[in-house]
């Protein structure tokens, strides 16, 4: 192998990439518009829940009931319906999240000594909204049912001392989780999908053959397709890194030369996928397909990014074993949150530089037996 | 019409003569609702526990019964220090820690207030927030529940005596409608139709005019009798056949295979989804006249459109929880109004007289877009 004709080729791939800035700027640009997308617009928080009352006693106790939950931020009250509204309609027509029914004669039966029975109706589409919102108002009727037991001098409060601590991302905020992933999703879709589709162009267009006929190995030819988008890809993540420290105050908490050594090695395995594509599909638009459906789709649902690997079934969770973007989501959290280093990680390192291996050589083996 | 459908036929024959592209129209969306379907889920059980039990008393014990035993915490392994959970967090064997303190036993039989300290690894904000949620109840319950053996062996003494009220409480009766379980599942898979539509109806006819430019074909169509409608009518057809293929495939296995419920009405959903891919048809088309190459057109219609549109449409993530600002930009999104409709008809068994302002909203982005498309498309011809 000559490294004067693997740059020769790299050298022929970035001009030709030049010559077409729009792809070009996509590959750079495309991270920034995706961080800010998950940084300002996409997130788990829920707050501002639209709660309708239906309260049928409108007595003092009631109403104090509902400045609870009002004077807890998480609700928004957006109407108080009168006795014998149509909930179901209310619903529907996605009004209103969850719906408090508090019934008649509330104030006389807490005052008698009774359990009053409060309706929560929940709209359960959104599951996991639906959850949170439980969870958020059965902590505060417990808060009041305390309230009122202190009140009547019968105990005091707090009969645990319950302190709750949240490491690495105290304030539970969902962009920390997700941006350590947005990079891993990133660099494949990106490095998958520009190696498939610019290989299968020089198919298409039939200047594979002519390549093929000089007196380059497969091996400079692969390297030298695969040099630039590997540069690119780079400097995506620092662009990344950069936006994410000055606009979300994310700061990477380990050693970088870690997090540079982990990134390469997953992003070699990322442009082997990305040739083995291309050694499959015949036209650009199968590169796509196909590049996108053995990317996008994984890194985005089977590699921890966004829902949790430990809640899928078994048999799902065997085949993420064979997802790089698994491993490097576990790694890339544990040093740019906890500021751990590679060697907390011994086993998903060790997968991913299995993973590059297989399917770099895998990639070569196709690329060279077949005459493209 | 002749002429139209001779078009339709060509486009149609092209199609299948990349032998692999008709396979991958149908594989592609199977394995797309396969993974999401199965793999799309939020629900938070079995958290992974490191325990730090400095007390080791029968009342600790009972407390630790309490997290493990309802399959809510999973308990992963234990250590004597709070020092030593570091570790179990980083590489992330545990997702939270239970501390229990020296004294919990005695504090609890000398009815004085307990400590107790959960720590979570925050990474994972969503699942280490509901589990603080399930310590937080677990603890409460544990806490009443000490209260009221408390009271039922030591009964009130005077000024309150006997004569004293009982105090009345609350108890808080859930009623969840439309997905009683509370199944992520319901939430997500009914979103993989907009997913796999906005895929074979917008990328790829996008893909296949702008191949046609780049091949050098458009110009000879352009030169022959066929009008300009012709020719897009003619070009988007075989991509709408497919897609309403497509969606008739994904809504019977999301109806058979994950057993989500289609309430309303399939004709319903059927004519919802024709207004929709009127919209992605039309973007497509709008990308197509303005790039040169298909690589840009893919580059355009996932990055630019169908991203943006999956993560700002409340397909994934709810609007509700949004900037103000990409709220009111979501109101173009048809994606938006599709996810709508599409949870309204599977879920709620929603009409067409809650529906319509989501169907209104798709015809009027979609004549808007379709018009833009053909007349830069008519203008790129001549």
């Amino acid at each position: 192998m000559s490294p004067k004709k693997i740059a020769a080729v790299a050298w022929k791939e970035l001009r030709q990439a030049s010559r077409d800035p729009l792809s070009l700027g996509m590959l750079l640009g495309v991270p920034f518009m995706m961080l800010l997308l998950y940084g300002y617009a996409v997130n788990f928080d829920v707050r501002h829940i639209a709660l309708a009352v239906q309260d049928n006693d409108r007595g003092a106790a009631s109403r104090e009931l509902v400045a609870s939950f009002v004077n807890s931020t998480y609700f928004d009250l957006v109407a108080d319906l009168p006795a014998g509204a149509d909930l179901r309609r209310f619903t529907e027509r996605r009004q209103a999240q969850a719906i408090l029914v508090i019934p008649e004669e509330t104030g006389r039966d807490l005052a008698a000594g009774e359990t009053v029975q409060l309706q929560l109706i929940l709209d359960g589409v959104d599951s996991n909204t639906a959850t949170t919102v439980l969870g958020y108002a059965s902590a505060l009727v417990a808060a009041a049912n305390t309230q009122r037991l202190a009140a009547g001098g019968r105990v005091q409060v707090a009969p645990i001392d319950f302190e709750p601590r949240v490491w690495y991302n105290p304030e539970l905020k969902s962009t920390r989780f997700l941006v350590p992933g947005l990079i891993g999703f990133i660099l494949m879709l990106t490095a998958v999908l520009s190696t498939a589709i610019s290989v299968v162009r020089e198919k298409e267009r039939g200047t594979m053959e002519q390549l093929r006929v000089t007196s380059l190995k497969p091996g400079e030819l692969i390297l030298g397709k695969t040099l630039p988008y590997l540069g690119i890809s780079l400097i995506a993540t620092v662009l990344i890194l950069a936006a994410a420290r000055v606009l979300f105050h994310i700061a990477v908490a380990g050693p970088y030369l870690h997090l540079f050594a982990a990134t390469l090695v997953y992003l070699i395995g990322a442009l082997g996928l990305g040739l083995l594509v291309s050694s499959v599909a015949d036209t650009q638009a199968m590169a796509f397909q196909a590049g996108a459906l053995v990317s996008m789709l994984p890194a985005i649902f089977l590699s921890g990014f966004i829902f949790p690997i430990r809640s899928m079934p078994r048999a799902l969770q065997i085949v993420t074993y064979a997802v790089p973007a698994r491993y490097f989501n576990v790694v890339l959290r544990g040093v740019i949150l906890k500021g751990a280093g590679l060697e907390s990680y011994p086993r998903d390192m060790a997968f991913l530089v299995l993973y590059a291996l297989a399917v770099m050589a895998l990639s070569y083996a196709r690329l060279a037996r077949k005459e493209v | 019409m002749h002429q139209l459908l001779a078009v339709i036929v060509k486009e149609f024959l092209q199609l299948r003569q990349d032998k692999k592209m008709i396979p991958a129209m149908i594989i592609g969306p199977l394995v797309q609702l396969l993974t999401l379907g199965y793999a799309a889920n939020l629900d938070v059980t079995r958290v992974p526990m490191v325990l730090v039990d400095q007390d080791r008393s029968p009342e600790s014990r009972a407390l630790v019964e309490r997290f493990t035993g309802a399959g809510t915490f999973a308990l992963m392994g234990a250590e004597d220090g709070v020092d030593a959970i570091d570790p179990w967090l980083v590489q992330g064997r545990a997702q939270i820690a239970l501390v229990v303190a020296p004294g919990y036993g005695e504090a609890v039989a000398a009815g004085r207030t307990p400590e107790v300290q959960v720590i979570a690894d925050g990474t994972d904000a969503n699942s280490s927030g509901v589990g603080l949620g399930y310590a937080s109840q677990i603890l409460a319950q544990a806490g009443a529940d000490m209260v009221a053996s408390r009271l039922a062996a030591s009964p009130p003494r005077p000024p309150y005596g006997n004569a004293a009220p009982a105090v009345g409480r609350y108890e808080l009766v859930p009623r969840v409608w439309y997905n009683p379980d509370l199944k992520s599942r319901w939430f997500y898979v009914p979103a993989v139709l907009a997913m796999v539509l906005m895929l074979v109806t917008m990328i790829l006819p996008s893909m296949a005019v702008v191949r046609e430019k780049e091949v050098g074909t458009l110009e000879q169509l352009s030169v022959t009798p066929l009008r300009p409608w012709q020719l897009i009518l003619g070009k988007l057809t075989p991509f709408l056949v497919v897609g309403m293929l497509d969606m008739l495939l994904v809504t019977a296995l999301v109806t058979g295979l994950f057993h989500v419920p289609l309430r309303g009405s399939l004709l319903l959903l059927t004519f919802l989804t024709v207004l929709f891919l009127l919209t992605t048809l039309g973007l497509g088309l709008l990308v197509s006249t303005l790039v040169r190459t298909q690589q840009q057109a893919m580059g355009i219609c996932v990055f630019g459109l169908m991203v943006p549109m999956i993560y700002l449409s409340g397909l994934i993530f709810p609007v509700e929880n949004m900037p103000r600002g990409f709220q009111i930009a979501s109101n173009v999104i048809p994606v938006r109004y599709y996810a709508i409709i599409l949870r309204g008809i599977f879920l709620k068994g929603s009409g067409i007289d809650v529906l319509w302002p989501e169907a209104l909203s798709l015809v009027a982005i979609g004549v808007t877009v379709l018009t833009m498309a053909s007349l830069r498309f008519r203008k790129s011809l001549e």
